[in-house]
């Protein structure tokens, strides 16, 4: 089939349902939206109940609506700490791990080398393991050469988990990479650096993005990990785990609300700027 | 083509590899490697401990804590086809006549993973909770006895999983479904095959790679879970997760911890080796990966 039969078989609409297919037509489409009204759900919980106006740290029922959460959001000190630790080790984490994980994926989609299945195997095994297995494995080494655990250790292991996940993802974005496109750059004399920058790194970027996206949210998120290798150091994820016997105040929704929103927001102009560049 | 980028190119792959590849050796694979090590030595704390290859750790620990290993893997067997029975119509759905919108629909998908797994689950404790916006009116209506409750029950740990591992679920199948070309579809009912066998003969087999892609990043992470039994569930409910890292992080039983943690790992890589094994590693990462 050729690009344009395919972009044609795209483009079609779709095709009118028979007469016999009298429920099919919106039994589907109901379940779907009610699956996602069952996914979204909590995060709508979660929204509104950063605009609740509870005396008390327990945030349960619904008391009136108050903008007071978003006005105090940074006024407990434990929770704040550990939300800005959390955002730097995400910030730091992206950077060296978006930089490692975009070397990795390069080399296996551009490249045949020696090796290769091995290097293909050690990131595939560190995406299936599961993360308990990562966290334990790392708290075991640092357990054995008395490294004192804290902030360095939670952003070694988090780099660790992201690469791979940077590296797949770039990979990807390399299988219908033409090598020819660099060939005749390099044949117009540029050199290889001038090749990579002016050449491969453009075609490849939306990979690196989204690699960059995804080491940024996994980082974010992580508790498990985090938890074996944390030590004193709280990340807000861990700082919300260990509130949940007390309660979880209505700070914690108000800034999950915002974490939220700026994933939602960054995504969302991701997907706009991929446009533009087709367009 | 002039010989240095030549010489170059043999290089490159290496010296791309170099610096991930050494990260992954030195915090995953030899970590990996010390927890083997430390689950065969004995002492304690406060004496430090020697490589004795003490193997009664690991019947020990089987001993101690099968109950916690199969209560694991039950769960995640049943949160695994939960999920793929809900997920498999909407992913079809979407697949074959979500039309222009199809991104949207996995936009909204996708919307969990930008809250985090901790305030998710949490989330789940206050809806489920006692008193709380599904419980509470249900009892006031008089349709539930006043002493009914969800949390700490099985019942939440699973709901709870189900939840939080759905979309990993829907994405592969979804992206094996959308591979499909409605033409072999309409190929089998022009060759007169029923909906039905339209559906179980063609669709069905082209989408597994999508189903075991599914399966593998629902079950192994549902597996080794211990969020949503430490806040969903109740002391019936402890996964073997919680078994590790009260191990790891409160009885500082180092070898014991160790030998659980890697009995779990090599129980769980087994399968997925297995699995992968009979489909190819490539396809099963690029349907996880897209």
């Amino acid at each position: 089939m050729t690009v344009l039969e395919e972009a044609a078989r795209r483009e079609a609409p779709p095709q009118t349902p028979r007469r016999t297919r009298r429920w099919t037509g919106w039994v589907l489409p109901v379940y779907t939206w009610l699956v996602i009204i069952y996914l979204v759900l909590p995060i709508m919980v979660m929204i509104a109940f950063g605009f609740n106006d509870t005396k008390s740290r327990l945030n349960l029922t619904w008391q009136g609506l108050t903008f007071h959460w978003y006005r105090d959001v940074f006024s407990n000190a434990a929770l704040s700490a550990a939300f800005r630790n959390t955002l730097l080790i995400a910030v730091l984490t992206t950077a060296v791990a978006t930089v490692l994980g975009t070397m990795l994926g390069l080399a296996l989609g551009r490249y045949r080398f020696r090796g290769q299945g091995g290097v293909d195997l050690l990131i595939f095994a560190a995406i299936s393991a599961p993360e308990l297995v990562l966290g334990t494995a790392l708290l075991s080494m640092f357990i054995t050469l008395r490294v004192p655990r804290g902030f360095l250790t939670i952003l070694v292991a988090h780099i660790m988990f992201c690469v791979s996940f940077v590296a797949v993802t770039v990979r990807a974005r390399m299988a219908g990479f033409d090598v020819s496109l660099e060939e005749a750059a390099q044949d117009l004399g540029a050199d290889p650096w001038t090749t990579f920058r002016k050449v491969t790194l453009p075609l490849i970027f939306p990979g690196i993005m989204a690699g960059a996206l995804l080491a940024f949210a996994l980082s974010i998120d992580d508790y498990i990990i985090t938890s074996f290798v944390n030590g004193q150091t709280e990340t807000f994820p861990i700082w919300v785990f260990g509130a949940t016997r007390q309660g979880v105040p209505p700070q914690v929704n108000v800034m999950g609300t915002l974490l939220f929103l700026t994933g939602v927001g960054l995504a969302v102009a991701n997907v706009v700027a991929l446009r533009r560049r087709k367009l | 083509m002039s010989a240095r980028p030549r010489a170059g190119r043999k290089l490159a792959p290496y010296l791309l590899v170099l610096p991930g590849g050494l990260w992954l050796a030195a915090f995953f694979l030899i970590p990996t490697v010390v927890m083997l090590s430390l689950s065969l030595q004995s002492g304690s704390v406060e004496e430090g401990f020697r490589l004795t290859w003490r193997v009664s750790t690991y019947t020990d620990a089987i001993s101690l804590y099968h109950t916690q290993l199969v209560r694991s893997l039950t769960y995640s067997a049943v949160v695994t086809g939960l999920a793929l029975v809900v997920a498999y119509p909407m992913a079809y759905w979407i697949a074959f006549h979500g039309g222009s919108r199809k991104s949207s629909y996995l936009f909204l998908i996708l919307l969990p993973f930008f809250v985090s797994f901790v305030i998710r689950t949490v989330s789940w404790q206050f809806i489920l909770s006692d008193q709380g916006i599904v419980l509470g009116p249900l009892k006031s209506l008089g349709l539930l006895a006043e002493d009914f409750h969800l949390l700490a029950t099985s019942a939440a740990v699973i709901g709870g999983l189900t939840y939080n591992f759905l979309p990993f679920m829907v994405l592969p199948l979804y992206v094996s479904l959308e591979r499909i070309y409605p033409t072999l579809v309409e190929a089998a009912s022009d060759l007169y095959a029923s909906k039905a066998q339209g559906f179980l003969r063609v669709i069905l087999p082209l989408s597994l790679p999508g189903v075991f892609a599914g399966v593998l990043l629902t079950f192994v992470p549902a597996a080794a879970d211990f969020v949503n039994a430490t806040i969903l569930g109740g002391p019936g409910t402890t996964m073997i997760g919680n078994v590790i890292q009260t191990e790891y992080l409160t009885n500082l039983d180092y070898p014991l911890a160790s030998a659980l943690s890697f009995t779990l790992m090599a129980a769980l890589l087994i399968g997925v080796f297995a699995y992968a094994r009979a489909l190819g590693t490539e396809e099963v990462l690029e349907v996880s990966a897209a």
